[in-house]
């Protein structure tokens, strides 16, 4: 099934890319969605099954993350449709923007399922070249720049992510293995050198915090979530954010299962605080709203990183953080377009007053300021409460302390920019120039938001049992 | 045999830190890729069509021929000039890249291994080095692009070392994708020399916060 989908996606990306017209191009982008849930619900019913000579696996932790992004791809085409809903018609840039959205999405998707590291790298790198043609839409000067640093920078990471496959595939052969899928390594774990999984895992885990937006690579995901359209930027601060930790989490479990997994430990609790720290200080002073959310992000997967590095129940949170993480800022940036739309403006000192513009809008940005600071009833509170617990229980008291002062510092910077977008008057606003946009748009962020509080509160057995299962091979 | 063009490849790192030219460093990028088809020739174990193709392919043509030939254009057509303005001097270029090199060779003695090929590694290992240097310490964005493809020698050096067959997805894969970044990054700085008028780093500073 996999073969077919990769093959169908990439038919119909060529297609969307020659077609000129409007109304196929809508039936093409239909058909990409209708192949993305039934791959989905194929692989449900195919769980844990080998494909393609055992290249794709849909295990626990894939098929979580592959129903995530079935979920946010309706919304995000939806969005995207209102997007291009202009009077003029541009046809070019419109095929190749579906075009690049398809490949991201099917690409990501490949990575979930992969079963093989080498494979995951292929797929990963794919991502970059999609995600590419979304930052330069705009063709302007700063698109440029913003695509430039992002070819090069993932570039770069994902050839370190092949170093590390390199030294892995030596520490591999000495132990006498050549089999480079992550069950058999995981099997053989115990058996190899650890100065060559030591080197492995650095390399590794560098490169992969490009498309995760973990210190030290996150710099070239913020430009490209504040360049790309807003329906793609959600697509970058979830779906692909997800894939980084897939292919770090993947490696981490077989690195749990040798020596090194406490020096593994230190080496993300130290990437995870530096990346919280880094996300406070430049929530502190970014103006562009967009920019904020993106530092966001980093925030949430400093604390999805510190809960995986802690153990315990944190594992558990952790999965579940990133899913709910993904639905929160994906609805975030869907809204941030709408935003954009009225004020002409990403800059938070344009905007103002959002609840006279849009009222629906407005009340979906406060829930979803309420979620993604964590605050009840948001579905976050509860796993970075279990974040919480497990850096506590594994006596990481100083690092405790010191994340709950960032975090209050990232809701009061959060806060201050939200709340002057909703509730006071903008400045130098010619109110009879604020674009028009209808409530209906917001019944997406709403679904979004509200299946991240009842996620939360009332998670679904088979969710839960989805999440222990993706966990299983760590150690408790 | 191995050793000796291995070596010579680590001395066109040393000529690519002094030297001042884009055109040499073109040449010594079209260089590497005739040394890197040597070793991988010698390497191979057992000489069938689709491998020979392949690393025909990979190293010869593409390496030594279609990506000079397209940075040539890149550079003509934005009329890059001939200097490579670095922000240090050659001589401290110079002693940088020699103590990487140095240090890659103390490192690898620590590494007691006898399956490891030694000379391999630490040619790898300094020409990524060098490499990311290269990128630090040019101000042009086409001598970032020839870091990267230094970076890109090295890791292939590093392969050969491995030994260990990659599935042919793969390697089709790492092709693929050097490719296409080469070609993007090439199109981009087109792109950057026809919007911005100027194809140097300090250009792109809009984006930060």
């Amino acid at each position: 099934m996999i073969a077919i989908y990769l093959l169908g996606s990439l038919l119909i990306s060529a297609l969307l890319f020659i077609n000129r017209n409007k109304r196929v191009n809508y039936l093409l982008v239909g058909a990409f969605a209708l192949l993305q849930w039934v791959l989905t619900i194929y692989e449900f019913i195919h769980r844990d099954e080998s494909e393609t000579y055992g290249y794709f696996k849909s295990d626990a932790l894939a098929l979580l993350m592959l129903t995530t992004l079935s979920i946010i791809t309706i919304p995000a085409f939806y969005h995207s449709y209102i997007y291009f809903n202009k009077p003029e018609e541009h046809h070019r840039e419109r095929g190749i923007y579906f075009m690049s959205i398809v490949i991201l999405l099917a690409a990501v998707s490949g990575a979930y399922l992969s079963n093989h590291i080498a494979v995951t790298w292929v797929f990963v790198e794919l991502t970059t070249l999609a995600a590419s043609g979304l930052v330069y839409h705009h063709r302007d000067a700063d698109a440029l720049e913003g695509t430039w640093k992002y070819i090069f920078v993932c570039s770069i990471s994902i050839t370190f992510v092949f170093i590390g496959i390199l030294f892995l595939s030596i520490a591999l052969q000495q132990a006498g293995h050549a089999d480079l899928s992550y069950p058999a390594m995981i099997e053989q774990a115990a058996s190899l050198e650890p100065f060559w999984l030591r080197l492995a895992f650095i390399f590794i885990f560098t490169g992969f915090t490009a498309k995760l937006g973990l210190v030290p690579m996150y710099t070239a995901g913020i430009d490209a979530k504040d360049k790309a359209p807003s329906p793609a930027g959600a697509l970058f601060s979830s779906v692909l954010m997800n894939m980084g930790f897939v292919g770090i989490f993947r490696f981490y479990e077989v690195i749990a299962k040798t020596s090194l997994h406490a020096w593994a430990n230190q080496v993300i609790f130290i990437a995870a605080v530096l990346s919280v720290f880094v996300a406070t200080v430049y929530m502190l002073k970014v103006q562009n709203i967009k920019r904020m959310l993106a530092y966001s992000s980093i925030e949430h997967m400093g604390l999805v990183m510190l809960g995986v590095a802690a153990g315990g129940i944190g594992y558990y949170a952790a999965i579940l953080h990133l899913i709910l993480h993904a639905f929160t800022k994906a609805s975030m940036f869907f809204q941030i377009g709408q935003v954009y739309r009225i004020y002409k403006s990403k800059h938070i000192s344009d905007t103002g007053n959002y609840f006279k513009y849009n009222l629906a809008g407005a009340l979906a940005l406060l829930l979803a300021f309420i979620c993604a600071t964590a605050m009840p009833p948001s579905g976050l509170f509860i796993s970075e409460f279990m974040i919480f617990r497990s850096l506590f229980e594994g006596h990481h008291l100083f690092l405790f302390i010191v994340v709950l002062l960032l975090l209050t510092m990232i809701i009061w910077a959060l806060g201050k920019s939200i709340f002057r977008l909703l509730f006071l008057p903008p400045v130098n606003f010619d109110e009879t120039r604020a674009g028009k946009v209808s409530a209906g748009e917001s019944v997406s962020q709403f679904i979004l938001l509200g299946l991240v509080i009842y996620l939360g509160f009332n998670p679904p057995l088979q969710m839960v049992e989805l999440i222990q299962d993706a966990v299983k091979n760590l150690p408790h | 045999m191995t050793t000796v063009l291995l070596i010579t490849f680590a001395a066109t790192l040393i000529y690519l830190s002094i030297a001042n030219r884009m055109m040499t460093y073109i040449n010594i990028l079209a260089f590497q890729g005739i040394i890197l088809f040597g070793v991988s020739f010698i390497e191979l174990n057992e000489i069938s069509t689709l491998n020979l193709v392949f690393i025909l392919f990979e190293t010869i043509i593409f390496k030594t021929i279609a990506v000079p030939i397209f940075l040539r254009y890149v550079i003509a057509r934005n009329r890059i000039s001939r200097e490579a303005e670095p922000y240090l001097p050659y001589f401290l270029s110079l002693v940088i890249v020699t103590s990487i090199i140095i240090a890659t060779f103390l490192i690898s003695n620590t590494i007691d291994d006898p399956r490891l090929n030694k000379v391999y590694f630490v040619v790898a290992l300094s020409s990524l080095f060098t490499g990311l240097y290269f990128i630090m310490s040019r101000k042009k964005l086409i001598t970032h692009v020839i870091g990267f493809l230094v970076i890109e020698n090295g890791v292939f050096i590093l392969s050969l070392a491995v030994g260990n067959e990659m599935p042919m997805l793969v390697n089709t894969g790492i092709l693929l994708d050097l490719f296409v970044s080469v070609l993007l990054l090439g199109i981009f700085v087109n792109r950057i020399g026809d919007v911005l008028q100027g194809v140097d780093v300090d250009q792109l500073q809009n984006l930060k916060d």
